[in-house]
């Protein structure tokens, strides 16, 4: 079987602080991680690799520093990995970032693609299902849990109601949840030979589109702001029963002329 | 001139401060309670190769370096003291004599099981009357055929319980003094050998700290490491590269109460104010962060000089006896600041000041260590 993952170089958002006049993420001294989301799939796919025996690629779009994130993925046993970087990526939103990775997957054989479901930067969650629009695959987002069976993949997909169980077969995109997957330590031994392998470096060669479709230029949307949400005020808590509630909830919206 | 560790030193230390956060940390307080060996713990660092880390890969360990060990007992201790001699016993104290000293055939054999952790490993060198005066040695080994029998008994004995490798000083020519010492390894299960009485302790409470009991226990000639007479010197280099290991969890344990009394005097409000604004608290943690540092450097540099395959025993024990001192002052000064929080258990800094103090004691004194400085000073 082979797998590629999808992962990203993120700020921790955990540790970020927000300058309080611009409004902007002050990022010195913030550590870069490996998006959890993408850890998670990462870890869905050494969990097929363990049990089943696979070849697990990792790919990332980012400055040459997300060679970190590659090394990381090599010490938890990932075989092959892939920096995709230039400058004509740069600026871009998540329509010109799908265009661009999966047309850089096109270079690649898969039975199966893994995202994570979003990134804690931007948290959008649209770049891995794009990637399969793009490519024309089947896709599953906000995965759980998955088996393979029969050469098919019995997928457990989180909604808001509980789950949803879902055979699917390959080649198919898959969205992962970190919850779902804990991602494994990193190995000594291969946090040892992790700078020993090779990167592969893919520039602009290797994604078949035109200059128009990268980056800023690709991109169909612009940041016209970014700001801190403001604080809310302490809500109201009643204790009434549920008829009482309806009458207080109408009263309120009304109140704010909502209704 | 570099003081950065390398890119793998790095990655190394994310994983292993990660493990420690999550894995160890939620553990420490219970262990130390109970008085309980964390076996969970030890299987899941075994299954991340943590039990060979500088041993090469031949072998059986991760092939990496004494530096990276020295985060690893480090970063456990920081959160867990228990955890941190755990690791520093297994390795520096039973691993490092085999891989040193061992023949081919004792490489083979206990390496790669040691490394991967499927076997803990300890050592044996302290009895009721041989501490700081190793020479002293009564266990005796008496040549028998193809066979060796020992006799006697180990007091203190890091690891034993749990272990299932021994690597036992004993004398064979009592005339010889420090040169009728000779070094075995004893299996856990060999007829005559057992374990005995459990000390109950001040700190490192989860670490399993018994008597090794000898009573004609047959070990074969194969399991002698080292040459005859040889011990003395296998016990000497063992311990001096255990005192990095000791040396770490000191400045382990030293960083963990720094943290921990950062945290808390910036929460703490006295007087309308954090207690971390006033200068008192400012100007003591910065001479106790300056030391902290310094324990750092050195006992990275006697790290990185064993890496090197340089003389480092003086260096070893400057390392340990400055981060061990250090460890004593800051945690001491940590309870202090939190006042009488700290001397509860809902804190950990007072766990961490009853850890710190055997830092100051085993793998030789603090006074030991003066006199190997000493020794390399006034030859």
């Amino acid at each position: 079987m082979k797998i590629v993952v999808c992962i990203k170089q993120v700020p921790d958002t955990t540790v970020i602080k927000i300058n309080p006049v611009t409004g902007t993420l002050i990022r010195d001294g913030v550590p870069s991680i490996m998006n959890p989301d993408d850890k998670g799939g990462l870890e869905m796919a050494l969990q097929l690799k363990d049990q089943y025996g696979a070849h697990v690629t990792v790919i990332t779009m980012g400055p040459p520093q997300a060679d970190a994130i590659l090394r990381e993925a090599y010490a938890m046993g990932a075989d092959e990995a892939i920096l995709l970087t230039g400058r004509e990526f740069g600026g871009a939103d998540t329509l010109a970032t799908s265009h661009t990775i999966a047309a850089a997957l096109k270079n690649l054989e898969y039975d199966l693609i893994i995202a994570g479901r979003q990134a804690i930067d931007g948290d959008t969650a649209q770049v891995g299902p794009q990637i399969a629009e793009h490519l024309g695959l089947p896709q599953v987002s906000y995965v759980a849990g998955l088996e393979y069976k029969d050469g098919k993949f019995i997928v457990k997909k989180e909604t808001e109601e509980g789950y949803q169980m879902l055979e699917v077969a390959g080649p198919v995109l898959l969205t992962a949840l970190a919850s779902g997957f804990k991602a494994r330590y990193m190995n000594v031994a291969g946090i040892v030979d992790a700078f020993d392998k090779p990167v592969a470096v893919w520039g602009v060669d290797k994604v078949n589109l035109p200059l128009e479709m990268l980056g800023l230029k690709g991109s169909g949307t612009r940041v016209y702001k970014s700001f801190t949400k403001g604080v809310k005020a302490a809500g109201e808590v009643h204790e009434v029963d549920a008829e009482q509630a309806v009458g207080l909830i109408v009263s309120k919206l009304k109140e704010k002329f909502i209704i | 001139m570099n003081f950065g560790l390398t890119k793998t030193q790095q990655l190394f230390q994310q994983m292993i401060r990660e493990f420690a956060e999550k894995e160890v940390k939620p553990l420490a307080a219970e262990v130390d309670d109970t008085e309980r060996f964390p076996m969970e713990t030890v299987e899941k660092m075994a299954k991340l190769g943590l039990f060979g880390i500088y041993i090469p890969k031949n072998y059986g360990g991760a092939g990496g370096d004494h530096i990276m060990y020295s985060i690893a007992v480090e970063e456990l201790s920081r959160v867990c003291a228990t955890t941190g001699v755990i690791l520093s016993a297994h390795t520096s104290l039973c691993m490092s004599p085999i891989w040193e000293f061992g023949t081919e055939e004792q490489k083979q054999k206990y390496l790669p099981k040691l490394a991967s952790g499927e076997w803990i490993g300890a050592f044996g060198l302290t009895e009721p009357n041989a501490g700081t005066d190793a020479a002293g040695q009564q266990t005796t080994a008496v040549e028998d055929g193809d066979d060796y029998i020992l006799n006697g008994s180990k007091i203190f004995i890091t690891n034993a319980g749990p272990a299932h490798v021994y690597v036992v000083a004993t004398m064979t020519n009592k005339a010889l003094g420090n040169k009728g010492i000779t070094t075995f390894i004893v299996e856990a299960g060999t007829p005559g050998f057992s374990i005995g009485k459990k000390e109950h302790k001040l700190g490192i409470r989860g670490s399993a700290t018994c008597e090794l009991i000898f009573e004609n226990c047959r070990v074969p000639k194969a399991n002698m490491l080292g040459k005859m007479g040889e011990g003395f010197k296998v016990a000497m280099k063992t311990l001096d590269g255990g005192r990095i290991g000791i040396a770490s969890q000191a400045l382990g344990i030293a960083q963990g109460a720094m943290d921990e009394t950062v945290k808390y005097t910036k929460e703490r409000k006295q007087f309308g104010r954090s207690i971390s604004a006033f200068q008192n608290t400012q100007f003591q943690m910065a001479d106790l962060e300056t030391k902290v540092q310094a324990a750092r450097l050195l006992v990275r540099s006697a790290a990185w000089k064993q890496d090197m395959g340089m003389p480092f025993s003086a260096d070893a024990a400057m390392g340990k006896l400055f981060a061990a001192e250090t460890a004593m002052e800051v945690t001491t000064k940590a309870v202090q600041f939190h006042g009488g929080y700290g001397y509860t258990r809902e804190y950990p800094v007072e766990r961490m000041m009853r850890d710190a103090k055997i830092t100051e004691i085993y793998e030789g004194t603090s006074e030991v260590q003066r006199m190997v400085i000493a020794a390399k000073l006034f030859k």
